[in-house]
């Protein structure tokens, strides 16, 4: 029997005890009309030798593309030691750290996190994660909502030049508690976000650095424009670019009230979109606003140093209908790998990921627009991401390379038809010259056919 | 133990794991670039190794402890899971990766969708919710869509038994619902009379764990699902117990319209210390024009002998070797929506997916039986060594309730002082003061993959503590008194916070 230890003179001796029958008398106060029978629609147990060559089978049916796609997601190396570590069974099998002397090893763990996002990102305070990058930006718009008392208007703005799955989870996971959204558009040619003329009163205000294009923006004038409006400014950052990039804290006059993002790219593997993590910090007047676990350091009995979860009368277990979310948990063992990520590339090694994304980005976007037909589309300043337009639709020409092993980027004519024929592409450090070289050559004989 | 930070040295690094090549500031414009770096450790490849697995010794896990935690179903986390989640090629997909280079890991997930399906009795599955909570805010999305969609907006209020998870009221808060408490009768059973009476025509629909948050099995459920559906109103199912009945009763043969199922409790995904979880919903016919976004379909092909197709049929011509795709709001132009940027958690429903197949059709009946064997055998064991059951009438499902009311009153024992000593004896505490309604308690859920002698170790300390709470409270009140700290200041952590280490 897989995973039951029990043997029949164990069973015997446990009904002996309990005073029952069988087994099946255990299920008695069931009633018998609501019994289920043989589910069929389950196939036979497989074993571990069975189940490991289906895997195999699947996993080599799918293969490997040499991956030139972001747009949210982001291959970069991952250190051996970070999953060996992070799978080990004390991280992998524990619990939520409720019985926080039974924790200190992933306390003390979410304790260091939280202090490199608030020095990541440039603000007071962290959590201990959000589910993902998506989730973590519909409640930081929750939260400035709650927490912007010189603003009740439930209206938030967003940029257009934002991941579209991003504003889609928005509305799903906000709309029933009365946000509405409203777009500012980006300039066609820089592919910037230039801050509205329109005197509309958000009460948040979103800003994406870099945009879904990989645009950088004029942070600091935006944050500026948000703040005299009235509105918190709710930064969405990529954690990889803030080795380089100004900190959100200290973007405009203010800083940012509210920063949060997509924590993939420290650690987590890309594996078909999960599980990866939100991160959310800020200021620390905002604390008791803030959704999700957070660790503090105290004291035990003793005087000696500790850790625990804490301002737990936020959360649904004990406010019950008036939490500020449903959420119970964090994404505790990708946040485990990015702490360990992050205590192995360092501040220094962070930033040769994000300027050797940028060159190799630069790299591809040079190789390719040499190609006839194809150019960038914007002009702006980029992090590690670019756009580019093509002669001809882009979606059969993805089916194509995917055919000879590249996966091209992603597709912005559906989400974005007001830019042509155009491609998001990417290329992080783990891209070789080699590589580049091969799309910009397979990519050239499509076009040329 | 120190902290990282306080390990570091300027200029030290895990040198092997930077890129070959300097970083080339000047390519970031000046106006945006970083005035100094920010202050990451700076240690060594084996600095950073020997800390973090220094730092895994000071938990509790399952691989090093039983867990008896009412509710959470902490249960083995087959490693053969991992190994296979983590195949090179699932890891290194890229979520938009082309259909055609995915088929394999959407074989999975479709597989993963129809078993899934068959286990609960609902007609479709979607595996995209991230957690358990955000399968419950899908599910009463679902139900708020469904209503809205038959333009009846009148409906503002889900009921919720007193016993339920506090996620279930913080649930129907963030769809805009008011949630309305029903109590529960000494039997552990939902108050019919008063459930009656809460019904009507602002009831969007009730939020019920079966077997509850007791420990107990709801028998009138045929009856409360009438009772709602009468009025109008859809049941939700909270799959925090469905370990509990797998194999063995339905909740779509129970009545319920929607429900979600944890799989990082029933499908032995690991907890990971607070997550990743996973929250698929199931729902029945009704509800399925509404499913969350995306799920993976089929595409009609001359292999399929005819049966009929679980989802929507695909239109798209192809190769037969490409039968699985998205579906999207194209397909589903009323679905609730997104709710994360891919697809959930991806990995995690990988890996249900193994122990899915690994149990196969008897191992999943198994679950139920050895789970509430374990919990019956429990259950006996602690009435005869003294403790006060909360339901002594009743069985046990998965789960049972041991209360120290009593003890509290005769000699200031508390659930925290069982639980803290039970840390000193090697045991990770049962869940305490859950449910809300029953003093001083402690939830106790074995699950299935314990073995007899773990119970009886168990049982063993149990026995202990009470003959210490006679003899030297003492022991109890000072408890733990061998892990890394013992009882921790939980109220100067919230008043003075403390939230990120800074330079001393």
């Amino acid at each position: 029997m897989p995973f039951i230890p029990h043997t029949e003179p164990d069973v015997k001796q446990m009904l002996e005890r309990i005073g029952a029958s069988s087994i099946e008398a255990l299920f008695d106060e069931i009633p018998a009309d609501l019994r289920c029978g043989k589910l069929n629609g389950v196939p036979e147990g497989l074993s571990e030798m069975e189940i490991t060559r289906l895997m195999s089978e699947r996993a080599k049916q799918d293969g490997q593309l040499v991956n030139f796609c972001g747009a949210g997601a982001y291959e970069h190396h991952i250190p051996a030691a970070v999953w060996e570590i992070t799978t080990r069974g004390e991280f992998y099998s524990a619990y939520t750290p409720y019985q926080a002397e039974a924790s200190q090893g992933t306390l003390q763990l979410l304790y260091e996190f939280q202090t490199m996002m608030s020095e990541l990102t440039g603000m007071e305070v962290s959590n201990a994660s959000l589910y993902d990058g998506a989730t973590a930006l519909a409640e930081a718009l929750l939260m400035a909502a709650r927490a912007n008392d010189r603003n009740t208007s439930l209206q938030v703005l967003l940029p257009r030049a934002l991941h579209p799955y991003y504003a889609e989870v928005v509305c799903s996971c906000t709309a029933a508690q009365g946000l509405t959204v409203e777009t500012m558009a980006f300039d066609p040619g820089t592919g910037r976000t230039p801050a509205p003329s329109t005197g509309s009163t958000p009460t948040a205000v979103v800003i994406a650095q870099p945009n879904f294009f990989g645009v950088l923006e004029d942070v600091d004038a935006l944050t500026d424009w948000a703040h005299a409006q009235g509105a918190l400014v709710v930064a969405l950052v990529n954690p990889t670019s803030l080795a380089v990039l100004k900190p959100p804290g200290q973007w405009g006059s203010k800083g940012a009230d509210i920063v949060c993002g997509e924590g993939q790219p420290l650690g987590s593997p890309l594996s078909s979109g999960g599980p990866y993590f939100g991160f959310l910090t800020a200021r620390k007047a905002l604390a008791r606003q803030m959704p999700g676990r957070i660790v503090g350091r105290t004291v035990d009995l003793d005087g000696k140093q500790g850790f625990a979860l804490t301002l737990q009368a936020r959360e649904q277990h004990i406010r019950r209908a008036k939490a500020t979310s449903n959420i119970c948990t964090n994404q505790g063992l990708l946040v485990t790998a990015a702490t360990i990520y992050l205590s192995l590339v360092g501040p220094q090694g962070l930033a040769k990921v994000a300027t050797a994304s940028m060159g190799n980005t630069r790299t591809l976007v040079n190789a390719l627009s040499d190609l006839p037909g194809v150019g960038e589309a914007f002009s702006g300043s980029r992090f590690h991401e670019a756009v580019l337009t093509l002669p001809r639709p882009v979606g059969p020409l993805l089916e194509k390379l995917a055919h000879a092993g590249i996966f091209g980027g992603f597709d912005l004519s559906s989400h974005f038809p007001e830019l042509g024929h155009a491609l998001l592409v990417c290329a992080t450090e783990t891209r070789t010259d080699s590589d580049i070289r091969r799309y910009a050559d397979t990519l050239g004989r499509l076009l040329a056919s | 133990m120190e902290l990282i930070f306080e390990l570091s040295s300027p200029g030290r690094g895990a040198h092997a794991q930077h890129p070959p090549v300097a970083a080339d500031l000047s390519v970031v414009p000046s106006a945006l670039r970083r005035a100094s770096p920010p202050k990451l450790p700076e240690v060594s490849e084996l600095q950073a190794v020997r800390h973090y697995t220094q730092l895994s010794r000071r938990n509790f896990s399952i691989d090093t402890h039983f867990y008896p935690l009412g509710s959470c179903t902490m249960k083995y986390n087959p490693r053969a899971c991992n190994r296979l989640a983590m195949l090179p090629e699932f890891l290194g997909r890229h979520p938009l990766a082309p259909e055609s280079h995915s088929q394999g890991y959407l074989a999975c997930l479709y597989e993963l969708q129809e078993m899934l399906r068959e286990v609960t009795g609902m007609a479709a599955v979607s595996l995209t919710p991230m957690a358990g909570a955000q399968g419950e805010f899908a599910g009463v999305a679902m139900i708020r869509a469904y209503h809205r969609a038959r333009g009846d907006e009148a409906r503002r209020e889900i009921l919720v038994p007193d016993a339920a998870h506090g996620t279930n009221p913080a649930t129907a808060t963030m769809l805009g619902y008011v949630a309305r408490e029903i109590p529960t009768n000494a039997q552990g059973d939902v108050d019919i009379e008063k459930l009656k009476a809460a019904v009507g025509p602002q009831t969007a629909g009730i939020m019920l764990t079966n077997p509850s948050t007791l420990g107990v099995f709801e028998r009138r459920i045929k009856e409360i699902a009438g009772i709602v559906h009468a009025a109008g109103g859809l049941l939700y199912y909270d799959g925090a117990n469905l370990n509990a009945i797998l194999g063995k009763v339905r909740p779509g043969d129970m009545g319920f319209d929607v429900i979600h199922m944890n799989l990082h409790k029933t499908f032995s995904t690991p907890h990971g210390g607070g997550g990743p979880g996973a929250g698929a919903v199931g729902f029945s016919e009704r509800l399925k024009p509404f499913m969350p976004i995306p799920i993976v379909g089929k595409a009609e092909t001359r292999s399929d002998n005819g049966s009929s197709p679980a989802f929507p049929e695909s239109r798209i011509p192809g190769p037969e070797s490409r039968r699985y795709r998205w579906l999207t709001e194209k397909d589903l132009p009323q679905t609730i929506g997104r709710l994360s940027a891919f697809m959930g958690n991806a990995g995690v429903l990988l890996r249900a997916y193994v122990y899915a197949r690994m149990l196969g059709r008897e191992g999943m009946h198994r679950v139920a039986e050895f789970a509430t064997l374990n919990a019956n055998y429990l259950q006996a064991r602690l009435k005869a060594a003294g403790y006060d059951l909360a339901f002594p009438t009743r069985r046990a499902s998965h789960e049972f309730i041991v209360t120290l009311k009593k003890q509290k009153q005769e000699l200031d024992l508390t659930a925290t002082d069982v639980a803290k000593r039970l840390l000193d004896h090697g045991y990770h505490a049962p869940t305490v003061y859950f449910p809300l309604l029953v003093p001083e308690c402690l939830l106790i859920e074995p699950t299935e993959t314990e073995d007899l002698q773990t119970l009886d170790a168990f049982v063993e300390a149990m026995i202990s503590i009470w003959n210490e709470a006679r003899t030297d409270m003492s022991k109890l009140k000072g408890a733990p008194w061998t892990l890394p700290v013992r009882r921790l200041d939980d109220v100067r952590c919230a008043r003075q916070l403390d939230l990120r280490w800074t330079p001393g």
